[in-house]
């Protein structure tokens, strides 16, 4: 006798797919076919428009606003020069990191910058289209081979010579901002656009951190003075919204100062008051990571005869740090996304230059928000996306969460 | 007996020197600290006093009493009408922003977030392209561009003569108007029994469940709870004498009247606060459901139980109780967020704060009133989050 086998069902190729992820049930046919002319019909009306009806001259003309706001045009080199101090770092950062993993071609490198970093590859490439000029070419060209040589010679470092490479990379931003605003350059008060943005956002989380630090401390603290204090500054700080927070500062900083004390400039002001709401969110990060700390650690500490100040510093802390680090990337980008808030109190950041250059006598009237938001928001979200996916991959490598 | 020279030799214990002491210590550490906060306090107050007299600005809440100098449009509230009731007014737009951008939110979050889980790859990259999208922008740009871009583009929202009637609803510049209740005689008692109703409602859903759990009938408890309170809503109104009835806006000369208006500021700022939330809770809403372990689904299906009860009884109640926390956190959020009505004039407790101070009220004491409701805005959510967050705790044997 013989048995007659049905063939067997197809299991790769395109309709495999489509079977198994597009068309599985009728129903799922249906869903898919309402979904799928939706998202076309989104995407196809939103492509059309970007292509034919968009004016993107206000975005052409302004994209140097953009970037750096009213920052005096005849020193823009300036602006260039840190660029390069800072992708230098960068790379330097970058091969250091890689310095344990077997040497990768370029073609490799290149693979890997394409699938983490193209949302900021796109946006260069769409910079440099729209503004269209040699220098703007000649900068990226810069930057990039000052990566790259960074790369190289992190790469090359040797591991006695770590110390060295570490203080670089995390001077680069005093750097940039020296080269900017010393020797007789331009301060911080003409700083606008991204540039600001910027600014506000590394100040902010650079400052906070350690004071941060401290209130996370304070509020694990056995001091009973100590645990109140801390955790009242915590609580108040994150009930409250950073718009009261701002408009406290720029509103009522007059009043807390002596009389006869001038006022400190608006873009003090944003980052003391970034600064002041940042802590209290670095605090509970901190405080999470104190506490994924085993106290086992801390007994052994002392039984080998640490102070308590030494057992904080050496033992506990940089196991705690290191534990939080995705989650305070996720802090500093909810703080880049915050910076925003600031144009409502009449600073010319991102946001803010999108909403004023729409009053300019050329472009008046005519309705142009929409594009001049798209763009700031273009440049927001490669900021933030790019930043959360190398948190995550950063979470994964540290392997937070499976200890 | 011999002893060992190497050991020290045990002597009575000696009292440690006073700056070594422990206790000493932590006395002096504490005071220092306090005594650091209080004088940096004592600096910044004693400032903020010196030049408040200086100003000629009063020190007392007595500014609270005084009138507004501003009305405050979509409400009753009149020019003559003192601080503290504009600030009550601003506050009870902030709930009304809150609750319904927390209700719109959590239904379009936890749609999208199960969207994401979809087997079908279209269905699961649309959603994925919405939260990666609205997650990495900020919210004031979302509110902005409701505000400015969407509700005043008068191809999308028309002057008066060119207003839309599409169906029942109006639109035109002032906003969009629906069809709403008005409330006749006997509209009052009419509440009283609905609430009784969902109370029964409550009764009637738990009593089939425990004949569910005694007999297996299939307890179907959602639908006899809906169904009795149902019968009390439509008895009571017919009972009553139809306590309340349909009104649907209309024209009427150069105004519409009837329905009910939602002002463009208020719509804009909804809109966009539950587009940009939604898109964190369906990222709560995914890990969430991914926290269930696999185990769990497979020993559901392995007791038979049909995809539907697998969902209700197994995965839904362990995902909540994951989600719980940072749900809780983005209701917070919201409310904070919706402090940003200040760009759109939307008139919430913040916009009503910064307008109290523009017409010359003491910026002070407003601040300390508007971050003190806020303060207590958080600490009712946060309790709220403990409440439920105890009830669902896992039980530990």
């Amino acid at each position: 006798m013989t048995t007659t086998a049905k063939p067997p069902v197809r299991t790769t190729g395109p309709l495999k797919w489509l079977n198994d992820n597009v068309f599985r049930t009728w129903w799922d046919g249906i869903v898919t076919v309402v979904a799928g002319g939706l998202l076309l019909w989104l995407l196809g009306s939103f492509l059309s428009w970007v292509f034919t009806s968009a004016e993107w001259d206000i975005v052409r003309v302004n994209l140097v606003t953009f970037m750096v706001g009213r920052f005096p045009r005849e020193e823009l080199w300036r602006v260039g020069v840190a660029l390069l101090i800072l992708a230098f770092a960068g790379g330097l950062l970058l091969g250091m990191s890689l310095r344990l993993k077997p040497r990768v071609t370029a073609l490799e490198a290149l693979r890997t910058f394409a699938v983490r970093a193209w949302p900021v590859a796109i946006l260069v490439v769409l910079l440099l289209i729209l503004a269209s000029s040699l220098s703007a070419l000649v900068l990226v060209a810069g930057a990039t081979l000052a990566f790259i040589i960074g790369r190289g010679g992190g790469y090359r470092l040797p591991q006695s010579r770590t110390r060295l490479g570490m203080v670089v990379g995390l001077l680069s931003p005093f750097a940039f901002v020296a080269v900017i605003a010393g020797f007789g350059g331009v301060g911080w008060n003409l700083w606008g656009g991204l540039l600001l943005t910027m600014l506000l956002a590394v100040g902010g989380i650079a400052l906070s951190f350690p004071f941060g630090v401290m209130l996370a401390l304070g509020r694990r603290s056995t001091l009973p003075a100590a645990r109140w204090l801390s955790i009242t500054y915590i609580e108040v700080i994150r009930g409250v919204p950073l718009i009261t927070l701002l408009f406290m500062g720029f509103v009522m900083l007059t009043l807390f100062l002596p009389a006869g004390v001038s006022a400190p400039s608006l873009v003090i002001r944003g980052i003391v008051v970034l600064t002041i709401f940042t802590a209290a969110y670095v605090a509970e990060i901190v405080r999470g990571g104190l506490q994924s700390v085993p106290n086992g650690q801390v007994e052994a500490a002392h039984a080998l005869g640490m102070s308590p100040i030494q057992t904080t510093f050496n033992i506990v802390l940089p196991q705690a740090l290191t534990a939080v680090i995705p989650a305070l990337v996720g802090q500093f980008i909810s703080l880049f996304k915050d910076t925003s808030l600031v144009a409502i109190v009449g600073l010319l950041e991102l946001l803010g230059v999108a909403q004023a250059i729409t009053q300019q006598p050329a472009f008046a009237g005519q309705g142009l928000l929409l594009e001049t938001l798209l763009f700031a928001s273009l440049i927001f979200w490669v900021g933030s996306f790019t930043m959360s996916r190398e948190s995550q991959r950063l979470e994964k490598r540290l392997g937070v969460g499976e200890r | 007996m011999q002893t060992d020279e190497r050991l020290p030799q045990l002597t009575a214990v000696e009292k440690p020197r006073w700056y070594r002491d422990v206790r000493v210590l932590r006395v002096i550490i504490q005071v220092v600290i306090v005594g650091g906060v209080v004088a940096i306090a004592a600096f910044f107050i004693g400032n903020m006093i010196a030049n408040m007299q200086r100003l000629g600005i009063s020190l007392g809440l007595d500014y609270l009493t005084q009138p507004a100098e501003f009305t405050i449009p979509g409400s009753d509230f009149e020019r003559t009408g003192t601080r503290l009731e504009a600030v009550l007014v601003g506050v009870g737009n902030t709930f009304r922003i809150a609750i319904a951008g927390i209700f719109f939110a959590t239904i379009l979050g936890v749609l999208l977030g199960i969207a994401r889980l979809s087997k079908n790859w279209l269905v699961s990259t649309g959603a994925r392209l919405y939260v990666e999208f609205f997650r990495n922008i900020p919210v004031l740009v979302i509110i902005i561009f409701a505000y400015l871009v969407v509700f005043l583009e008068p191809r999308i929202f028309p002057r008066f003569e060119n207003a839309r009637e599409i169906g029942p609803f109006i639109i035109y510049v002032r906003g969009v108007f629906f069809p709403w209740y008005e409330s006749q005689a006997n509209f009052f008692p009419w509440v009283v029994i609905m609430l009784a109703g969902v109370v029964a409602g409550v009764f009637v859903s738990r009593w089939r469940e425990r004949v569910s759990e005694k007999t297996g009938a299939s307890a179907l408890s959602l639908l006899w709870g809906l169904g009795t309170f149902l019968a009390f809503a439509v008895i009571g109104f017919f009972a009553l004498g139809g306590p309340a009835s349909l009104t649907i806006p209309g024209f009427e000369g150069q105004v519409v009247v009837g329905g009910i208006r939602v002002s463009p500021e208020y719509a804009a700022l909804l809109i966009s606060l539950v587009i940009y939330t939604a898109s964190h809770i369906a990222e709560i809403t995914r890990g969430s459901i991914q926290a269930v372990s696999k185990g769990q689904q497979e020993a559901a299906t392995a007791l038979a139980l049909s995809s539907a009860q697998r969902i209700r009884y197994v995965i839904l109640p362990q995902a909540f109780r994951v989600a719980i926390p940072p749900l809780a956190n983005q209701y917070l959020n919201l409310t904070k967020n919706s402090s940003l009505a200040v760009a759109i004039a939307y008139y919430e407790v913040t916009k009503v704060t910064t307008d109290i101070i523009g017409n010359g009220g003491p910026a002070p004491q407003s601040f300390l009133v508007l971050m003190i409701i806020y303060l207590i805005i958080s600490l009712i959510i946060a309790a709220l989050s403990n409440v439920v967050n105890r009830r669902l705790a896992l039980v530990e044997r």
